[in-house]
């Protein structure tokens, strides 16, 4: 297998542990087969069959093919909501502008086809200073620290 | 004849391609057919002109008038605010959109 | 009314500061137009027929006379010195520069407001019943459930990018005075067994498929609400169709599932989430109810008003509107003088309603999905000197929900989607009623133009509805019948052929006209048309 950081200077990871050394496959092929540990949801998929087999997971990515197309948002959400805590990379067109957002809904991993700027991505990640709903974060909504 | 037409990046004024730069009266308007893609992609990406595209037009007067009604009232302005429009003291002007 | 603390503040201003960031890079070639169009249009920019439009949002129609200001202040700062009040409660400029616009944002930001997801494919401004807090008719304010959830929808990370855009609107009377039903989601506060709670309409829309919300969950306890609609946006990000636009909204979705099956999809989902720790704490709710406490009401207000003047008199009857506290109306401003462009203020006449509204209604003013605005909270005593100001401001027309009081899209004039011009339609009719004398006969008779399919002028709603339309590149005119967005709701019907403007400007006179013949005591146009049906407008129009 061809070594990933390598072949792969755009992706951005932010977990400690060591990347899935193998590529990820098709939903239907890993609810068919049982030796992979790395999947890759598409748009269309329903990320809920997943569920059963969480624990045998260890990469999830999630394609999005084109930014606007925002299911992968709520894949990424229920995924971690289900109790998830794997690598959930989101892959394809990934902008700058929608990280903060995917943070929030859960990923921890980022492989955009276009590289991001350094620069960019350290304002994006620092822009919002709180939030407004709970997500898959751990960020204290603004309406709790209210009553807090 | 085909007359290329967009919006300025930073203002999102009504601009018409003059054959050298882009004009804020389509009287300045050049033919462009056959080569409309070529300029859009190429003006576009020096940033000076936003979502460009062509249109039809024919010679009225000697001028170019854009053959769709839509275009006419982007060349001129709202026409019910002629106060607001390219040419607000010629009161037959509202001929020449409709 | 809703005052920011300082996590609003530090939100609203951290957007700004993302959007001049945003803008600094598609000014620098770093963003193309693909990538940067839905970044600008999350913050109400458009690139419109002349230059880029800005709309602003109006959180459920409220704002206070600072605010009024500093929208006139922006008009002439940043635009040509008026704006357009949208049918949802929402004001629009036209002449916008982009490497003005975030300068603009953070004037908006002094104010606490802002243009956040005012478009886009996104949770848009929140709206609700301009007559909130004020009618006499309502359970409870409707807005602080408006807030609430404009809180939880803002920079909402799951539903960003939903399939499309997403309305929702709050009342809180069973006199339907936002178009609740028309909405993506509508919600109506309930009373049920002395608790409060909330009704679900889910699946109504304009546009080109219109379509009436049918209701999924009669009764939603109020600390379940945010949960409850984000399970419905949830099933609507991940179901709701992205293969054609033109069948996106989540109404197309309800349609296609049918509507048990989608609140069993809501349902389970709802579920699922009940232990997430979505829902916000209830004393927040508490928290935004105490901002939205009647102001202080005199309670020995007179209920006496000089009717000596009869331009007065006639003034008081069509724009003044009934009130909860004895002594007091709420008064309508109406943005339609005979011949003017429905919705456009100046800015002069923005700060005279400002100051008006500080003068005369506790600091507030409202504006209404009819594209009016509203003191809501004018002391009887004070109309006279009200009126007079108005008057002489060009802003005293007593022409509330009459056939002068019409909505109108911008149409050809500024939108680049447009088929056909609203506005000189609008301006037309309501100078031909003006001159024949027919509007008083004609009563309460809503009518309602768009320039295109969009159908942001709500024809589909109008007892009479008028659509532009493109016959091979000339503007053409369909006239609809029977349609309503209050309680009573119907979707308008297409008489037959269309008219050229000259055209249609007859042919509403000759709808106007059958109503007269064939109305029976007490009926509204609407109601005359419901009974006798389309037949005698047809054979009247094309007989
Ligand atoms: C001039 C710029 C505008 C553009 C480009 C625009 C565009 C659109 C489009 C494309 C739709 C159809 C959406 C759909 O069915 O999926 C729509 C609907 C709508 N717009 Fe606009 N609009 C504009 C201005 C306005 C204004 C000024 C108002 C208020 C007067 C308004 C209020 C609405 C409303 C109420 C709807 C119906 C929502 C529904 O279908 O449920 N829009 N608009
Ligand atoms: S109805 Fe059509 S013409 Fe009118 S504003 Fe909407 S998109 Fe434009």
């Amino acid at each position: 297998m061809d070594d990933l950081a390598t072949e792969n200077d755009r992706l951005i990871r932010y977990r400690e542990d060591e990347a899935v050394d193998h590529a990820a496959v098709t939903v239907d092929s890993f609810l068919d087969q049982s030796s992979a540990s790395a999947v890759r949801v598409e748009p269309g998929d329903d990320a809920r069959e997943l569920i059963p087999h969480l624990g045998r997971l260890a990469l999830v990515e999630v394609n999005f093919p084109a930014f606007g197309d925002g299911r992968g948002y709520s894949s990424a959400r229920l995924l971690r909501e289900a109790g998830y805590e794997g690598e959930l990379r989101a892959v394809g067109d990934v902008l700058v502008d929608q990280v903060a957002y995917m943070r929030r809904c859960g990923f921890d991993a980022f492989d955009p086809d276009a590289p991001l700027d350094a620069d960019d991505l350290e304002a994006a990640f620092s822009r919002w200073p709180e939030v407004y709903q709970a997500a898959a974060d751990s960020r204290t909504p603004i309406w709790t620290k209210r009553h807090a | 004849m085909r007359i290329l037409t967009g919006n300025d990046l930073k203002s999102g004024a009504v601009t018409w391609w003059t054959g050298q730069d882009w004009s804020l009266y389509v009287e300045d308007a050049a033919d462009v057919s056959g080569s409309e893609e070529e300029i859009a992609r190429r003006e576009e990406a020096a940033r000076r002109v936003n979502a460009p595209y062509a249109i039809d037009a024919e010679r009225h007067e000697g001028r170019p008038r854009p053959s769709h009604i839509k275009d006419r009232i982007r060349a001129l302005g709202p026409t019910v605010r002629p106060d607001l429009t390219l040419k607000p003291t010629e009161t037959d002007i509202g001929t020449w959109v409709i | 009314m809703y005052l920011y603390d300082q996590y609003d503040q530090q939100m609203v201003d951290a957007r700004v500061e993302e959007f001049r960031d945003q803008a600094r890079r598609r000014l620098d070639g770093k963003l193309t137009e693909d990538q940067f169009k839905p970044l600008r249009l999350m913050n109400g920019l458009y690139l419109q027929l002349h230059a880029y439009m800005l709309r602003v949002a109006i959180p459920y129609g409220t704002l206070n006379s600072r605010q009024m200001h500093a929208l006139a202040d922006i008009a002439d700062k940043y635009d040509r010195g008026y704006g357009h009040f949208t049918t949802r409660q929402n004001i629009q400029y036209n002449w916008i520069k982009l490497e003005e616009a975030a300068e603009l944002l953070a004037d908006l930001a002094k104010v606490e407001m802002h243009a956040i997801q005012t478009s886009g494919n996104c949770i848009r401004n929140i709206s609700s019943d301009h007559f909130a807090g004020a009618a006499a008719d309502e359970l409870v304010d409707p807005r602080p459930y408006a807030e609430l959830l404009r809180q939880w929808s803002s920079f909402h990370p799951e539903f960003s990018y939903l399939p499309r855009k997403f309305k929702i609107a709050v009342i809180a009377s069973d006199t339907d005075r936002a178009a609740m039903r028309l909405h993506d989601i509508g919600i109506q506060i309930v009373e049920q067994d002395g608790e409060l709670g909330a009704a679900f309409y889910v699946g109504g829309g304009m546009g080109r498929t219109p379509m009436i919300a049918p209701c999924i969950k009669a009764f939603v306890p109020l600390d379940r609400l945010v949960t409850y609609s984000e399970a419905i946006l949830r099933v609507y990000n991940r179901y709701g169709r992205r293969d054609n636009k033109y069948k996106a909204r989540i109404k197309i979705l309800v349609h296609e599932m049918g509507k048990d099956d989608f609140t069993q999809a809501v349902d389970d989902e709802f579920a699922r989430m009940l232990d997430e720790g979505i829902e916000p704490p209830f004393a927040e709710l508490e928290r935004i109810r105490t901002f939205f406490e009647d102001p202080l009401f005199e309670t020995d207000a007179s209920e006496d008003i000089d009717r000596s003047d009869p331009d007065f008199a006639l003034w008081v009857d069509r724009n003044t509107v009934a009130h909860k506290a004895s002594g007091y109306v709420s008064a309508v401003i109406s943005l339609k003088p005979v011949g003017g462009i429905p919705g456009d203020a100046t800015s002069e006449q923005m700060r005279l309603m400002a100051d008006l509204a500080k003068d005369y209604s506790f600091d507030e003013l409202r504006v209404m999905h009819t594209q009016n605005i509203v003191l809501p909270h004018v002391r009887k005593a004070d109309l006279h000197a009200l009126w007079t100001a108005l008057d002489e401001a060009g802003l005293g027309s007593p022409n509330l929900d009459t056939i002068e009081d019409i909505i109108a899209c911008p149409g050809l004039d500024y939108c680049s989607l447009a088929n056909a011009r609203s506005i000189p339609v609008a301006q037309k009719i309501s100078e031909r009623f003006a001159a024949n004398g027919k509007t008083e006969a004609l009563g309460k008779l809503k009518l309602k133009i768009s320039g295109c399919i969009n159908a942001c002028g709500h024809h589909h709603a109008g007892h009479i509805g008028i659509l532009g339309v493109d016959k091979k590149g000339v503007e053409n005119y369909q006239l609809l019948l029977g349609g309503s967005e209050a309680e009573d709701v119907s979707l308008a019907k297409i008489t037959g052929p269309g008219f050229d403007e000259a055209g249609i400007v007859n042919a509403v006179e000759t709808a106007a006209d059958v109503y007269l013949r064939e109305r029976e005591k007490g009926e509204r146009f609407l109601d005359t048309y419901r009974r006798i049906g389309m037949a005698p407008f047809k054979e009247a129009l094309y007989g």
